[in-house]
């Protein structure tokens, strides 16, 4: 008997078949189809939203744009009422994409690893014969990419959406709050909040906190990179010029007057208006404050990134997200295969 | 003999914090054997289990299995089955799923042999798992494992949730096996009296550490209860004393003696049964039987009054 059962069983061998990477296809269809219907609910509900406040949107700037004369009341009118309608919705509209990411690495991301390691099913997962670290990596990224992919989709959806108030000229795209709702950004985002719940998931090993976690970390990382980083993607321009070129994201600006920094409390954009008040009290509507201060001797400067960066920006931030992502999921496989029981 | 081993393990231990769940288990399993791993619980019967089948790391020294894979490597996983304990399932996968589940994740699986064993149990394809009872769900888990025709099946506990009858069917299930595929089985358990009947082969542990390792036949043979008055229990030291139990003037003392060794005048020797002796050396933690790893330990004799 002793002889018998490890000797080879050549029935059995012959009957082994390969364990491809498409095996894990069903295994992750079936146990994350709720999961990946909760992506189509939270991303589709947020297109249903985009879509029908941004027709209104369209149609009422499509009026602004195509009213004659542009200078009577029935004009101003239509663009008063655009500024106090929809900059809320545009707002509302932020706060809602912002948070998609957060809700899907929460909900897809994190339970991957932390529901089989609080239910104990691990045991019966990983001691099957595809290997555990196979099976992490055949469930993480086709669901991260597919998540990842219909964000980018709703992206499509938000470049439209946001259109109207570019050409409004609220601001630049590469505002903080808003330049990582648009293009490429989006998506590597969505794909970052993925492997940030599948790193908590294997670390907390609870559903719940570990959810709550990716939350958190994921919308303190989104903040960050606004705040501290994307400024320094490339080299700022300066410029002393006060022709700063359309939708420019700004940066800082100062004054100098003979080899001297003058108005310290001054900076940013934006005038001060009190020292607009002191220095040209009678000055046109169109001057800047670095219109008015030049005509008394001071030279402005200005340090920005010009519009033209946006795509370079998107890529760039969508590398390093991406660069990210892996690593956060090859730090999820490497402890799913270091500390299992 | 070492390249068929089922499982090896050498100065094999494991670590949680600062206490070890396992130290320097050494012991070697032939296959071709029902094992019962027996101990109380916080033995380090799980742990052990656990690292058998890949499941966790060893803190020190090593553990390879089906004759010489490291633990947890793919032909590792190809041949061993594991059901862990309370025989965790995917509660909201049906009993089909669940098979389809495990076809997908293994080279090999049984569909066949696994449905008519289903069928066999009354066990409905359709059913959620979460909706079988613990009998079932123990079943399934089972059959899963068994569809995989793997050359070990490992089972931590398997009957510990379960019924009397669910227990006697469950291991009826498992002597079928290893009576018709030739698997090799290593079950932990702390139900000493269901063992008497599957096991022939068996590892007492207690406190991390392994105290008795052996064929069932062979340590049954080398050990004897003495039968005799309690007052000369002490004197006795003819043969190592595993154990020593009083009942009012008598006392029972558990011997590795063979029925070839001299009975002093007064005592009457008896054969001892599996339950006796796993219970004798589990109320002795620090008694081992020689050969075992814990080499240099001498069983001294320690009176437990009943």
């Amino acid at each position: 008997m002793t002889a018998l059962t490890l000797q080879a069983r050549p029935e059995q061998d012959a009957a082994l078949r390969p364990l491809p990477w498409r095996r894990m296809a069903w295994v992750t269809w079936r146990q994350h189809r709720f999961a990946l219907a909760g992506v189509v609910v939270v991303l589709g509900g947020l297109a249903v939203y985009l879509w029908r406040t941004g027709l209104g949107i369209h149609q009422a700037w499509t009026f602004i744009v195509t009213c004659h004369p542009a200078n009577s009341s029935v004009c101003g009118q239509a663009a008063g009422i655009f500024n106090t309608q929809y900059v809320p919705t545009e707002v509302t509209a932020g706060i809602l994409l912002t948070l998609a990411p957060a809700l899907l690495g929460a909900f897809v991301g994190a339970p991957v690893l932390a529901r089989e390691l609080e239910t104990g099913t691990f045991r019966y997962a990983w001691t099957q014969g595809f290997g555990r670290w196979r099976w992490t990596l055949g469930k993480l990224v086709p669901l991260a990419v597919v998540v990842a992919a219909a964000a980018g989709i709703l992206s499509v959806l938000s470049w439209w959406f946001f259109a109207p108030f570019f050409a409004a000229k609220f601001g630049t795209p590469l505002a903080p709050a808003l330049f990582d709702l648009r293009g490429v950004a989006y998506a590597a985002w969505t794909l970052v909040a993925v492997a940030i719940g599948a790193l908590a998931g294997v670390l907390i090993r609870r559903v719940v906190p570990a959810m709550a976690a990716t939350l958190g970390v994921y919308l303190g990382l989104a903040l960050l990179p606004g705040l501290w980083l994307r400024q320094y993607y490339l080299p700022a321009v300066h410029t002393t010029s006060n022709n700063i070129p359309g939708f420019a994201w700004i940066l800082d600006q100062w004054y100098t007057k003979g080899g001297k920094f003058a108005f310290q409390g001054v900076q940013k954009s934006g005038t001060n208006a009190s020292i607009e008040q002191h220095w040209c009290p009678n000055a046109p509507p169109s001057w800047s404050l670095g219109t008015c201060l030049s005509h008394h001797g001071y030279t402005q400067w200005t340090s920005y990134q010009p519009v033209t960066r946006f795509w370079p920006f998107q890529w760039i931030e969508a590398s390093w997200l991406l660069v990210l992502s892996a690593l956060l999921i090859a730090a999820t496989v490497w402890l799913v295969r270091r500390r299992a029981a | 003999m070492n390249t068929k081993a089922i499982i090896e393990t050498d100065g094999l231990g494991k670590r949680y914090g600062t206490t070890w769940a396992l130290h320097e288990c050494t012991l070697e399993i032939p296959a071709g054997h029902v094992a019962a791993l027996v101990g109380p619980n916080g033995a380090g019967k799980t742990t052990l289990l656990n690292l058998a089948v890949g499941l966790a790391e060893p803190s020190a020294g090593s553990v390879s299995v089906l004759g010489g894979h490291p633990a947890g490597s793919p032909a590792a996983l190809d041949g061993i089955a594991f059901v862990a304990q309370d025989t965790p399932l995917y509660k909201n996968l049906s009993v089909a799923e669940m098979l389809h589940l495990t076809r997908n994740l293994n080279r090999f699986f049984d569909q066949g042999q696994a449905k008519a064993r289903l069928a066999e149990l009354g066990i409905p394809l359709k059913r959620k798992a979460g909706k079988l009872s613990g009998g079932q769900q123990a079943q399934l888990a089972l059959t899963l494992a068994l569809a995989r025709r793997p050359r070990l099946l490992v089972l931590d506990e398997p009957v510990a949730m379960l019924d009397p009858i669910a227990r006697h069917d469950f291991m009826a299930t498992v002597l079928t096996a290893t009576a018709e595929d030739g698997v090799s089985v290593l079950l932990s358990s702390h139900v000493l009296a269901e063992l008497e009947r599957v096991a022939d082969y068996l590892i007492l542990m207690s406190r991390g550490r392994v105290q008795v390792v052996g064929e069932v036949d062979d340590l049954l043979a080398s050990h004897l209860v003495l039968t005799g008055p309690a007052a000369e229990a002490d004197r006795y030291t003819e043969r190592p004393v595993v154990h020593v139990s009083r009942a009012e003037a008598q006392a029972h003392l558990l011997v590795r003696a063979t029925a070839d060794d001299p009975v002093p005048p007064g005592w009457e020797a008896h054969p001892v049964g599996l339950e006796e002796l796993a219970l004798g050396y589990l109320r002795e933690p620090v008694a081992a039987s020689v050969p075992g790893p814990a080499r240099g330990r001498h069983a001294e004799p320690s009176e437990v009054s009943r």
